[in-house]
């Protein structure tokens, strides 16, 4: 098509740059707070990540100096170092007013014959005539670059060392737990029920889609404390059991609806010819519809486990608040509460999270496309 | 148990429980209750098939009933009593139009049902456009699509970093600050602030009212159509004309507002505003979902409409928005009303990033808030109803499409 018309090429150019800017809007967040999570805590708070590859100057906490004299030439000499290895002083000073009076290696006069110097190192040195065991030790402000820095150990933190009531590793396990089963177990409940609704003649079967397709839009919401009182009454109460069965039930619907459309679409000389040569119905289920809805079964199982990994309200309700019960997203929840500056944590955590859905929807997106685009209701 | 082993007994229970329950009980109808010999063969065969669907679909529908059909009407019931459980009648509802933390969720709830699903319905439909006729197509697809599987609560974490602010004398982290305090109240500050907005608002505000009156044109002619239809057409040019005065109200904000040049804004405490932050992280998460069904949509429109159409001299915006753009409505609507769902329930974000706070609450928190910090059982299920009644023009739309698709 390109082309009939001629004269496109700006157009063409335009397109390109606004796809462009598009994708970086959309994908600039999560890369910021990946480049985060990846940078020391000072690093963070000291200049935006879009900053992080170059070295920050900044204006460093004012440090009192404090060290033994040594009696030397004559006079009393207080040295030692003042800041971290790898600090780079380009001004120092020794009062608020003034932090950048001095260049590093420059001398300062404090008045009595008392001199400091401070180094570009943050090496300094404090020498005055006479013993300094009275003297009030002057405060030194100092102007330090510090060179760019990446880091692994936020990571190592979380996933070890409990942050709000546990560590993200644990978490992670929990999620885990609840994701896996809630995934594989509506498949094959699923499955029978759309295999009756797309290929098996019986009355009500319409109503029946009808039903759940109404279903599919049922807030969940509402079935939190009804359901909560059901689990309770059956003694089942919070716990995984609980949160399985309900991540089931919420899940069902979806799963019918879309193996159904699926099956439909199926050649109906297969399913009948199998019916000529003598096969039932269930075997035909299971020797000839679940292989060929291999697809449709993979779309819901991805839709599915991202649902489930990535939920916080049911878990929130049907499962416990315990160490050991706690998901991911709560975890993080309670992070943003109770640690909310901690950028360092907040990213390293969030990305924990992020991961597995990012790795399944990256390696499996063709499965995902052709599920939304089945599932979403025509 | 630990839990791990015992997900691992659930999986094998639950699974192999299925497989069990569908082979005995086809086993059991076809060789116990009604066996396909003897001198009742045939009638036994068509007895065990009419048994047999109900046989698939019980443990299905025996779920789907008790874990959504049945909490549908236990809701409406317990929504009828108050803390105490005496039954109050419809007294937890008059109660919560009382509650001002309720009407403001309720205000809110409509912004965010108004411009969540025309936002990222609108950026999809322009990704899909972008995207389809470019090489790199694929990759920038998968980009925008990647935000569909990152969780409400890490988009939260995501954003609440846009969002940072600290002290004017820091270095601020925030991106949106970053950039907000590049601006001086130059030239530049004019340009990218008030005329640039203006003239966008300006325009949609022109093509919303546009479209109100296109709307309402065939009735003021005198056509007349079903009562449905003329409420309907009613009714969508009351909302165009909400939208024009709200947007009327912006522009005059844009050419008298006092904006703070230079100081660091602490974006997710600003009244009013602050619910379109929250609004840009669902945004940004759905544009990939309406980009993907959209596209699909774009490819199925037939080539020799646009063909005829550039034939005749269309132009690309006239192909886009006449020709294909008509076409692709009904997909159009199908995504707009999907992310009107997921709007109407959208709950994670506004726990994580301000829990209702500065103005911010929507139905779902405060349904949350009343159920589960409250315990006011009644009022809870009072606010889920709301939403359950927010949903039903959409479930009956659906229903009614599906079984016309059934026919």
């Amino acid at each position: 098509m390109d082309g009939i018309v001629g004269k496109k090429s700006g157009l063409v150019w335009a397109v390109h740059l606004s796809t462009l800017a598009l994708v970086i809007l959309w994908v600039l967040p999560t890369f910021g707070l990946l480049v985060s999570s990846f940078r020391t805590g000072d690093q963070i708070v000291g200049s935006g990540w879009w900053q992080s590859l170059s070295t920050q100057v900044q204006q460093l906490a004012a440090v009192r100096i404090e060290g033994d004299e040594v009696e030397r030439d004559g006079g009393f000499v207080i040295e030692g170092q003042l800041y971290a290895a790898g600090t780079d002083v380009s001004a120092w000073g020794t009062s608020s007013r003034e932090p950048e009076a001095y260049e590093p290696g420059a001398v300062a006069d404090l008045g009595d014959g008392v001199a400091l110097t401070v180094g570009a190192d943050g090496a300094f040195a404090l020498s005055s005539p006479t013993s300094m065991a009275e003297l009030r030790m002057p405060r030194v402000f100092a102007t330090a670059s510090t060179p760019p820095e990446f880091t692994v150990n936020n990571y190592t933190n979380v996933i070890s060392s409990p942050m709000a009531g546990q560590s993200i590793g644990q978490a992670f396990l929990n999620t885990l737990t609840v994701a896996i089963p809630a995934t594989i177990i509506p498949i094959l409940v699923a499955a029978f029920a759309a295999y009756a609704l797309a290929w098996m003649d019986f009355p009500g079967r319409a109503l029946l889609v009808a039903f759940v397709v109404g279903l599919l839009v049922v807030p969940l919401q509402l079935a939190l404390i009804p359901l909560l009182q059901f689990h309770n009454w059956i003694g089942i109460g919070k716990g995984y059991l609980g949160i399985w069965m309900a991540h089931t039930g919420f899940g069902l619907p979806l799963a019918i609806y879309l193996l159904r459309n699926y099956m439909v679409g199926l050649p109906r000389d297969i399913i009948e010819n199998a019916k000529v040569d003598g096969a039932t119905d269930f075997q035909i289920f299971t020797k000839i519809i679940l292989p060929l809805s291999f697809p449709a079964l993979a779309s819901f199982a991805i839709f599915q486990f991202l649902w489930t990994w990535n939920d916080l309200l049911v878990a929130l309700v049907f499962l416990g608040t315990g160490n050991d019960q706690q998901v991911l997203t709560g975890n993080i929840v309670n992070l943003m509460g109770s640690r909310g500056g901690d950028w360092e944590i907040l990213s390293a955590s969030a990305f924990v999270s992020i991961a597995v859905p990012l790795l399944v929807f990256f390696s499996m997106q063709r499965f995902l496309v052709r599920g939304l685009l089945a599932g979403s209701v025509k | 148990m630990h839990p791990a082993l015992q997900a691992l007994v659930v999986i094998v229970i639950g699974v192999g429980g299925c497989i069990f329950y569908f082979y005995a009980s086809n086993l059991f109808l076809d060789k116990v209750l009604y066996p396909a010999r003897g001198p009742n063969a045939g009638r036994n065969t068509n007895r065990a098939n009419m048994i047999r669907p109900w046989l698939f679909l019980f443990p299905a529908l025996a779920l789907l009933c008790l874990y959504l059909a049945y909490p549908v009407f236990a809701t409406a019931w317990l929504s009828l009593f108050n803390r105490d459980g005496n039954f109050v009648g419809l007294g937890n509802y008059f109660r919560m139009f009382d509650e001002p933390k309720f009407i403001e969720s309720l205000r809110n709830n409509i912004l965010w049902l108004i411009v969540v699903p025309a936002a990222a319905t609108a950026f999809g439909l322009l990704a899909a456009q972008l995207t389809d006729r470019i090489k790199w197509g694929n990759i920038a697809k998968s980009l925008i699509f990647m935000p569909m599987a990152i969780s409400f609560v890490g988009a939260s974490v995501i954003f609440k970093l846009i969002y940072d602010s600290r002290d004017a004398n820091l270095s601020q982290i925030g991106l949106i600050n970053a950039v907000w305090l590049k601006f001086d109240g130059g030239i530049g500050s004019f340009l990218m602030l008030r005329l640039v907005p203006f003239v966008l608002i300006g325009c949609l505000l022109l093509a919303i009212a546009w479209g109100g009156y296109s709307v309402l044109r065939p009735l003021l002619q005198g056509q007349r159509g079903g009562p449905l239809l003329i409420v309907a057409r009613v009714l969508g040019a009351l909302v165009a004309a909400f939208l024009v005065y709200a947007l009327a109200v912006w522009l005059y904000g844009i050419v008298t507002n006092d904006l703070p040049y230079g100081q660091p804004q602490v974006w997710l405490q600003k009244p009013y505003w602050n619910s379109y932050f929250l609004m840009a992280v669902l945004v940004w998460i759905q544009t990939g979902f309406a980009m993907v069904i959209l596209s699909a949509a774009l490819r199925g429109v037939p080539e020799d409409t646009i063909e005829a159409a550039t034939i005749d001299g269309a132009n690309a915006f006239q192909i886009f928005f006449k020709i294909k753009v008509p076409q692709i409505s009904g997909t159009i609507v199908v995504v707009w009303t999907t992310i009107t769902i997921t709007v109407l329930k959208v709950f994670d974000i506004v726990l994580a990033m301000t829990n209702g706070q500065w103005e911010t609450q929507v139905l779902a928190n405060y349904m949350y808030d009343k159920l589960f910090r409250a315990l006011d059982w009644g009022m809870g299920s009072a606010s889920a109803m709301i939403i359950m009644l927010l949903v039903t023009p959409i479930l009956i739309w659906n229903v009614v499409n599906a079984r016309k698709e059934m026919r």
